[in-house]
């Protein structure tokens, strides 16, 4: 095959991983593809070659997935935050795109809560709107609890100095508007947004109108997850503020009493 | 350090605590007592505004009073597991309102009674809470000014979808006039003031105090109720190897302390009610029991919680623990990425929360429009489409008739050779010789007719009020055939005799 033929071909396989509600075993073009990347290694180096040119990093090539491709920040494909909450709600502060990156990273956190889903391949999460807002609630009121003793409101001048669990606290959870609507800037709405999205993206499935609406995750969702939390994982230790552990779950949950005084 | 208690908190260091100690936060105990003044200026507030209400004449009534009373509605029926119905809340606080103002019509009640509840939820701001700004001296000299973030009452999601209502801690402080104090002691405080009350007779005091106790009751009840919805979430995000056991711990020996000391002001108080020398006092005391009681009721409901925890929390260990095996683990998400954020401040968070999100949300294909597309999608017109579109072909349905398992003539000679004389009943067997003599086809039929008549009941023909009935009995004797084997039945036509209730074979 001219090499030609073969880049056309691993543009065609990224191509599928743009549509990422398409399946290899219901397109059969898809699964020749999927069956080439993963048995010829040429093909393979072309596939990701393409994908840097395009700002694109490639996940996973796997015959239940498909391919998985992540954006980087600068890539045509990316989706930002700044659109996100443009698109979802209104101002655009700080404040209220952490409140929707934090519902996200609330939704990953739920659906693969020990370490070890996030590894499992087989793993499925199930997730509900208002099970994924609780969740970040604990951990803010759990945060809240251990800075209780000392004094460290936010300075009332500075406001982008405030902690980020205070701006997701004082959040109403839900409430009804004039107009019998649910209150969309609530936590729940955010929360319910970042959801129905993840869905929309082919990364999560709703299952039922349960709980504020009831998803499960897709495998696509735990491929990207897991590149996204190493990324941001990377980020958070060139700021000095997490830290690496054995990956035994042991000390991670942060709440027992060993892990709280070592803080 | 300038922005004390705002800086991302360094994990990997030994004694930040020390640190903020060292900055000189301050007095502490002043910023509480300015804070708990701020939890009461939402009720003053209301009394301040209800002259600017455009829409109606609200003068008359006593607004922090028709707060203080919806807060109490709301605590009071807010239960272990749901909060309080909004539309309840309205109908109590609207009755109070009439109280206050019995000439005015009911719906301005009811109107004033939503205004109250929204404006303590603070409908109108962002965030449904309240916000007060404070200044204090740090030890340094300075006066820097804080935010304090609060809620009276949230609206919180039902099981079934709805919207209800639970009061804040802030709010429960303020109806119990102490802010942010622990709540073991005040119980303690709070039954020692009832007891001295009722034994020195002062029971509108001692009523009171015993709904300051009910309070806490439904605080430790809804401590308990968060601790274990969040086990019900993951096991790990509550402590259950010292924390839990201790709130439980602590739980039970409020409930038991609260035993002795209710049963026994019940006894105290049902004396006095029964030689109370007052109308007055006799209705005081009354309601004191009632009050009492209710409290018993309450801290029955904490102790039934309280019981099942344990159980509840092993049921989920089994479930989210022993679950699958372990591959090897990867990243812990909720410890390495979501707790280290949420401690960031905003700015800092937002640029983190940014690499995760373009990450984790997939890809956005943009459209690339060609001109040339664009230009002849422009000048195509529009295909025409029928408003009705075509029409719809009837299918042609032929009809197939099912074909009788035996031809019709053998049930003409069926209903002939079963046309038996009363007097004389037959044998299967003689009725199967001569149906073989008439119709190849008809023994069959005949065999089933006749097992059929075996079978029936002869009620049905009774209340029919036929004159007879065809009847098979069996009387042991065996049928002898080359074709059908079982026994020789006796084929009678019985008649009947209206005065007979059962006819006679």
């Amino acid at each position: 095959m001219s090499t030609i033929d073969t880049t056309t071909d691993a543009a065609r396989l990224i191509g599928y991983g743009l549509r990422p509600k398409l399946l290899p075993t219901r397109d059969e073009e898809y699964r020749a593809l999927v069956a080439r990347a993963r048995t010829d290694d040429d093909f393979t180096a072309v596939v990701h070659a393409i994908a840097t040119g395009m700002g694109l990093v490639v996940l996973e090539i796997t015959d239940r997935t498909g391919i998985v491709v992540a954006a980087t920040e600068d890539s045509p494909f990316a989706i930002r935050m700044t659109e996100y909450a443009r698109r979802t709600s209104s101002e655009g502060k700080a404040s209220e795109r952490v409140v929707h990156a934090l519902a996200h990273l609330g939704a990953a956190t739920l659906a693969y809560p020990r370490p070890a889903d996030l590894a499992d391949e087989v793993y499925i999460g199930r997730i509900t709107t208002e099970g994924v807002d609780a969740f970040v609630r604990e951990a803010c009121a759990r945060l809240a609890d251990r800075v209780d003793d000392e004094h460290t409101d936010t300075s009332a001048t500075e406001p982008d100095l405030e902690t980020a669990w205070r701006v997701y606290a004082r959040k109403a959870r839900t409430g009804s508007t004039g107009d019998g609507r649910k209150l969309s800037t609530s936590t729940i709405g955010v929360t319910s947004k970042a959801l129905v999205f993840l869905a929309d993206q082919g990364l999560l499935v709703r299952t039922s109108e349960d709980r504020g609406g009831t998803y499960r995750t897709t495998p696509r969702y735990r491929a990207q997850v897991r590149e996204a939390g190493a990324v941001m994982f990377t980020e958070l230790l060139s700021l000095g503020i997490t830290e690496v552990n054995d990956g035994t779950g042991t000390i991670t949950v942060g709440w027992d009493t060993a892990t709280v005084n070592s803080l | 350090m300038e922005q004390v208690g705002v800086q991302p908190r360094i994990l990997s260091e030994a004694e930040p605590t020390v640190m903020l100690v060292a900055a000189g936060v301050v007095d502490v105990g002043f910023a509480q007592r300015v804070k708990a003044l701020a939890c009461t200026a939402p009720l003053h507030d209301l009394d301040g505004r209800k002259a600017q209400v455009q829409s109606a004449d609200f003068t008359v009534y006593q607004m922090s009073e028709l707060a203080l009373h919806t807060i109490d509605a709301v605590t009071l029926a807010m239960d272990f597991d749901t909060g309080a119905d909004p539309e309840r809340v309205v109908g109590d606080v609207a009755a109070q309102a009439a109280q206050q103002a019995p000439d005015r019509p009911p719906p301005e009640h009811q109107k004033v009674a939503r205004w109250v509840l929204e404006n303590l939820i603070n409908v109108g701001s962002a965030d449904r809470g309240f916000r007060a700004v404070y200044g204090l001296t740090a030890s340094d000299g300075g006066y820097r000014t804080y935010a304090f973030d609060f809620k009276l009452l949230e609206e919180v999601p039902g099981a079934d979808g709805e919207i209800y209502l639970r009061t804040t801690n802030e709010a429960v402080n303020v109806l119990v006039g102490a802010l942010e104090v622990d709540i073991e002691s005040a119980q303690i405080a709070a039954d020692l003031r009832l007891e001295t009350l009722i034994r020195r007779g002062r029971l509108s005091d001692a009523q009171a105090a015993a709904q300051t106790a009910r309070y806490r009751t439904i605080q430790y009840g809804e401590l308990l109720r968060q601790r274990l919805e969040a086990t019900g979430r993951d096991v790990r995000s509550v402590d259950w190897l010292t924390e839990m056991p201790e709130f439980l711990d602590e739980a039970v020996g409020h409930i038991e302390a609260r035993y002795k000391a209710e049963n026994a002001i019940l006894t105290n108080i049902t004396n006095i009610r029964d030689t109370a020398d007052t109308a007055d006092r006799k209705r005081q005391a009354a309601q004191l029991v009632e009050i009492v009681r209710e409290c018993l009721r309450r801290h029955e409901q904490l102790q039934a919680a309280v019981q099942l925890a344990g159980r509840r929390f092993r049921a989920e260990q089994d479930r989210q623990t022993f679950t699958a095996a372990r591959a090897g683990a990867t990243l812990d998400l909720h410890a390495q990425l979501l707790v280290p954020v949420l401690e960031l401040s905003v700015v800092a968070a937002d640029l983190v929360l940014a690499t995760y999100f373009v990450r984790s949300t997939g890809t956005v294909v943009p459209p690339a429009v060609r001109l040339s597309d664009l230009f002849c999608g422009l000048i195509t017109p529009p295909t025409e489409r029928e408003m009705l579109g075509g029409e719809v072909i009837a299918p042609d349905l032929d009809v197939i008739e099912p074909e009788p398992p035996f031809p019709d003539e053998c049930y003409e000679l069926l209903e002939e050779l079963l046309d038996l004389d009363p007097e004389a009943p037959r044998r299967l067997s003689g009725l199967l010789e001569a149906a073989r003599k008439m119709h190849p086809c008809l023994g069959s039929l005949v065999v089933i007719r006749v097992l059929a008549l075996a079978a029936q009941e002869i009620h049905a023909a009774v209340r029919h009020g036929a004159r007879d009935v065809l009847m098979a009995i069996d009387d042991g004797t065996p049928l002898e055939d080359h074709e059908f084997a079982g026994s020789d039945l006796i084929v009678a036509r019985a008649a009947l005799i209206p005065e007979a209730e059962e006819g006679a074979a």
